[in-house]
């Protein structure tokens, strides 16, 4: 017994040589990435913030009308982003839709093409099934540690965070729509000689499209579950209130920045529900 | 008359090593034979067949003989092991089985179409949208695209329905909906794989009748693929017959009915209505001596059916062949054809 116990397997040693040698040599990457993020954020976190609050959910309220049509929902939004103004958390829900906004950008721009990239090749995907596991099941504490060591306190690490837990959603539901499209309707694009991108544009995508738009509502969800703990590391947003409220055992504050995201999340998910009539 | 297609004794197997396999085939092993020994499954072994501009010929099997194999050869969807199968491409034969991916690409937009068994239409698309498809990857313009798709609604007769959804729509009108895309690439060859399976027979029969009434007015060249034989000698002017992925016996449907070459094709043809293949000249006594002369003249290659019909009011026809009398048809010489 001792001895299994003395030949302990150095895996945290390991870890920490690992993103010591990514923090020595990759440095310039990350700081890329770093500055592209932050104008991402800026630039959106710009669009919703400079505008007066009613212009804004007015926007909100037109962009339901315009995806789901009917009066039902629109009004929903309004009463919704009415409610947050009035609990007086219209700054923090700004800077959590920023949030979620960056990470569905850059979760859709990267799992989608990863995801159809997949779908077309079955050998690479059986190679990534286990990392996309880890990805959703190391607790994402865990990787908040190396998300400060490269990027800081901020915005950007909470992204980095959120992305990392958030983008296998995407990619696996892409990888499902693309890869379950029928044989019969790839043959007849091949018969009437489809080139492969033909194949892909007029036959996968829009027959993936009901799953693509669910890995987006996903990613949507899972983004704004990633709100109080993007806080930890310093993201602006409805997190910040929450953690707050726990270090304060204030249950008055804890419920009420606890219901500000649960109206978000419900706006979030009714909005962005397409293909379910 | 110039060819449309030429099969040279095509090969398709399927598996990973066909090598082993096609020796075992050319000692002319059966398909679970081949398949026990090397683990390859033969799709078509050694099958040559010319195909006529102009006519329809019809591939004809039970399931698992090779005929829809043999028949996605042509445009390249199931890959030519050894052999090979070449398509009129304007004049020029292009071998299909070694040609470049952009040849293939362009015969298959412009010079073969395919109608399939279960219709293959985009369902998220609507029927002028699937029609235009095949126009669609060929690059058309829009505008001649849109005028196109028109005129092939109308000639399938489904013009009021342009907008609706596929799903929308009967199995009849579907596949309606799949012939209109294939004809309209305007392709001379058309590919159809049990395009009528699917459906009831009463529809069956509708669409048999209407294809033929198409094909009379636009005179493609049609493989068709069936494994009814009432539909084979309906549809075709000729007729191959595949069993266990070879090619037993090919002609018109009159020969394959009065003369099958084996076991198998007659036990194919003792199933059929003869009404349908028959003509007077299969059923008359030969000769111009006695009664020939009598009663009104029928020529020789009027259907049977018809031919019965006459004969209600009158005890005996000529049969005629040029101008000719060639022999005398009656109620007892029918009875004695149909009996055999």
């Amino acid at each position: 017994m001792n001895w299994l116990s003395d030949n302990k397997i150095p895996i945290g040693d390991w870890a920490e040589a690992i993103f010591g040698w990514l923090q020595k040599n990759g440095g310039w990457f990350f700081d890329g990435m770093a500055v592209a993020m932050e104008g991402l954020i800026a630039a959106i976190l710009w669009v919703l913030q400079t505008p007066p609050e009613l212009l804004v959910i007015a926007a909100f309220v037109a962009l339901t009308w315009v995806i789901q049509r009917g009066w039902k929902l629109p009004l929903l939004i309004a009463v919704g982003f009415l409610f947050i103004v009035n609990q007086g958390y219209w700054e923090e829900t700004t800077e959590s839709l920023t949030l979620v906004l960056s990470a569905c950008v850059v979760c859709m721009g990267v799992g989608v093409p990863i995801g159809i990239a997949v779908a077309h090749r079955p050998k690479l995907y059986a190679w990534m099934r286990p990392v996309l596991d880890l990805m959703q099941t190391l607790p994402t504490f865990v990787y908040l540690i190396p998300a400060i060591v490269f990027f800081g306190i901020g915005m950007v690490p909470g992204l980095i965070a959120t992305v990392i837990f958030v983008v296998p959603a995407p990619i696996r539901l892409t990888h499902l729509g693309i890869s379950s499209t029928p044989t019969a309707l790839l043959e007849a694009a091949e018969a009437f000689g489809a080139k492969p991108s033909q194949t892909l544009w007029k036959i996968e995508l829009p027959y993936a499209l009901p799953q693509i738009m669910a890995g987006l509502n996903q990613t949507i969800m899972l983004s704004l579950s990633m709100v109080v703990i993007a806080a930890l590391v310093g993201a602006d947003g409805l997190g910040v209130p929450v953690v707050r409220a726990l270090n304060r055992v204030d249950t008055g504050l804890g419920f009420e920045s606890g219901f500000v995201i649960v109206v978000v999340a419900i706006m979030l998910d009714r909005m962005l529900r397409v293909g379910d009539k | 008359m110039s060819k449309a297609v030429i099969f040279d004794k095509v090969c398709i197997l399927f598996g990973s090593s066909p090598d082993k396999a096609l020796p075992l085939a050319d000692q002319g092993m059966t398909r679970s034979e081949i398949q026990a020994q090397t683990d390859q499954v033969l799709g078509v072994h050694d099958c040559s067949l010319e195909v006529e501009e102009g006519e329809i010929l019809v591939l004809m099997g039970l399931s698992g003989s090779g005929k829809s194999t043999l028949l996605r050869a042509v445009n390249g969807l199931n890959p030519v092991v050894r052999g090979s199968v070449s398509v009129n491409d304007g004049g020029a034969m292009v071998n299909v089985t070694t040609c470049t991916a952009k040849a293939l690409r362009r015969i298959r937009q412009s010079r073969v179409a395919m109608v399939f068994q279960q219709f293959g239409l985009l369902p998220w698309r609507t029927v002028a949208e699937n029609v235009g498809f095949g126009l669609e990857l060929a690059g058309v313009p829009d505008r001649e695209r849109a005028d196109r798709v028109a005129a092939q609604l109308e000639l399938v007769g489904l013009s009021e329905r342009a907008g609706a959804r596929v799903a929308e729509l009967s199995g009849g009108m579907q596949q309606r909906v799949g012939l209109a895309r294939a004809f309209a690439t305007e392709a001379p060859i058309l590919l159809m794989d049990e395009p009528f399976s699917a459906l009831d027979p009463l529809i069956r029969t509708r669409l048999q009748d209407e294809l033929l009434e198409l094909q009379a007015r636009l005179k493609r060249t049609i493989i068709f693929v069936s494994h009814d034989l009432d539909e084979a000698f309906k549809l075709g002017g000729r007729i191959a017959i595949m069993e266990g992925g070879r090619i037993v016996q090919c002609g018109t449907p009159r020969e394959i009915f009065s003369n099958p070459t084996s076991e198998y094709v007659a036990e194919f043809v003792a199933n059929m209505n003869p009404l349908g293949v028959l003509t007077a000249r299969d059923v008359m006594v030969a000769g111009s001596g006695d009664g020939a002369g009598d009663g009104a003249e029928v020529d020789a290659e009027l259907a049977v059916r018809d031919v019965m019909l006459r004969l209600r009011d009158q005890p005996g026809l000529t049969v005629t062949a040029r101008g000719e009398a060639i022999g005398r048809v009656t109620a007892q010489s029918i009875v004695a054809r149909l009996s055999l």
